[in-house]
Parts: C-alpha cells; structure tokens; sequence
C-alpha cells in the first residue's frame, strides 16, 4: 500500500485480474460459501429460470473484489464495503476489479478514505460498483 | 407478492462457528494466497490477535449455518429461481477471527415495488455479534424478485 499519508483523491490503489470463472470454480465456490442456490451450478435450473445457463454468484465476484481491496488496504483498515450487482457475471468472464481514491475525510477520530470499485469482465462491462471506506 | 406488511419481520438468529478448515477451502476456491488470512504470524504483525476472516466471508458464515439456509423465501412464498442478489454491504466494527462463534440476527428491513410491479426490491439486515456479546459487524442485503407479470 502507498504510505497513508500521500494517498490523495483520484489515485488507483486497487487493480487486480482474475482468471476465468468455470463451471469449476461455481461448484467449488457453492461449497466454500454455503449459497446452494441450484441456479449457479445446475444448468436445467437455470434454463427453466429464464436464463441461457447458470452464472456466477454475485457474492464470488464480490469476494474477488473484496480480495483485490485487501491486497492493496490491509484488511485492519476496512470499515465498509458494499456493491451494488449491476450485470450477471456469465461464465468464462475474466475480472478486473479496480479501485480509485474518491475522498478523503475525518470520521470516529481517524483519518479515512473512501474508494470508488468496479469490476469488469474482459469486454469492459461492468459487473459491480462498490465504494469502501479505510482507515488511513 | 410480497407487500409491506413483511416489514420488521425478524428470521431465526444463525449461529455459526468460523472453522479454520471451511475457512482454507473458501480461500482455495478463490485462489486467496494474502498471508494474513493463512498464518497466524503474519496475521499478528498486520495488528490481529488471531487470523482474520476476507471481507465477504460473514455472508457466507450467516448462510452456511442455518438450518433453512432459504427461509426468508419460504416463509414469504418467494421462487428461489425468481431472486437475483441486488446489493450487499458490510460494515465493520471489530475483527472477526478465526474460532470465534458468531451470532446473526436478520430482519426484514424494506420492500420496494420496481418497474410497476416487476421486481419487488427486499432489504434484509443483520446484526453479528461475537461470543463475548461484542457487536463486530452489520451486515445488509438487498433482493430483487423478478415477479411474474401478465403479458
């Protein structure tokens, strides 16, 4: 991480790129996360849901983004984090999660700044957006 | 549909224990190599007193505990192939770490009716608590119910 006092507004302190999601990694992830949801892993659900196949769970893509954040914010520092879900996340998507210095601020005796994030599949479509407040 | 009425509806409190093992296999899935949540030195020298758990990881304690890990759902005649995830946030007021035993307490906090009836936006929140009563997190969701509409 920068040292906490040159952050400053406007700079990128998380970039990270996943490998593809496979079929794979929403079985796996079903098991780690206790979300047996038959929609991200049985694709006859899925097809009678409405949708061409099954696709990643939004809190695996969130738990990407949350990895990249903790890479470059020691995770001792997060007070918040939240995303809004904007696109299902299809198979084979290969993230980048992103996040930028929006502001700096005072709050509960500490100095804090907020983060804008995003995460992107390979064609640039947005996936989450999410903000972050840390501690300086 | 759901309506108002289920505003201020509270859910059976979960109880879930963070095991070390669970823990290591959702690292694994997510190719999580950071130190801090592997070993317990390194998780000491970034200011832990035990090995912390990654962000998102409280969601998936509150569902990999329960029961009913769909109650909500069934007890609000929602089609689990009719709920998408539309928001989710997390904030932090202690560390979580590894052996605690946490406490989840969700209730039923909104329910939006979007695009004249064809998503039903619910917003859940939770409070945790730890085994010695600290309030380490709250936690909060938002579901969005495609419903069916007449065509």
């Amino acid at each position: 991480m920068t040292a906490p006092g040159d952050i400053k507004a406007g700079d990128r302190l998380v970039h990270k790129v996943f490998p593809p999601i496979t079929r794979h990694t929403l079985a796996l992830y079903r098991g780690a996360s206790g979300d047996h949801n038959p929609i991200h892993v049985d694709i006859d659900f899925a097809k009678a849901a409405g949708f061409p196949d099954v696709f990643a769970h939004g809190m695996l893509v969130m738990a990407y983004l949350g990895q990249a954040l903790t890479d470059a914010v020691p995770p001792s520092r997060l007070r918040s984090f939240s995303t809004r879900f904007v696109a299902i996340t299809q198979l084979g998507a290969k993230l980048t999660c992103e996040g930028t210095v929006t502001e700096l601020f005072a709050e509960d005796g500490e100095r804090r700044a907020r983060l804008a994030l995003t995460t992107r599949d390979e064609r640039g479509e947005v996936k989450l957006e999410g903000r972050a407040v840390v501690a300086l | 549909m759901v309506d108002q009425s289920a505003v201020g509806r509270c859910f059976t409190p979960v109880t879930a224990r963070v095991e070390p093992g669970r823990l290591r296999y959702f690292l694994n899935t997510l190719g999580e190599e950071n130190l801090v949540y592997r070993n317990t030195d390194a998780a000491r020298a970034a200011g832990f007193i035990g090995m912390p758990v990654p962000p998102t990881y409280l969601f998936c304690l509150e569902m990999m505990d329960v029961d009913d890990p769909f109650e909500m759902f069934t007890a609000l005649g929602i089609d689990l192939a009719r709920v998408l995830h539309g928001e989710q946030s997390f904030v932090y007021h202690a560390p979580v770490l590894v052996g605690d035993t946490l406490t989840f307490r969700p209730s039923l906090t909104s329910v939006t009716e979007k695009k004249g009836g064809a998503m039903t936006l619910i917003g859940i929140r939770c409070e945790v608590t730890n085994q010695d009563g600290v309030h380490v997190a709250d936690t909060a969701r938002t579901i969005v119910v495609r419903n069916e509409v007449a065509s």
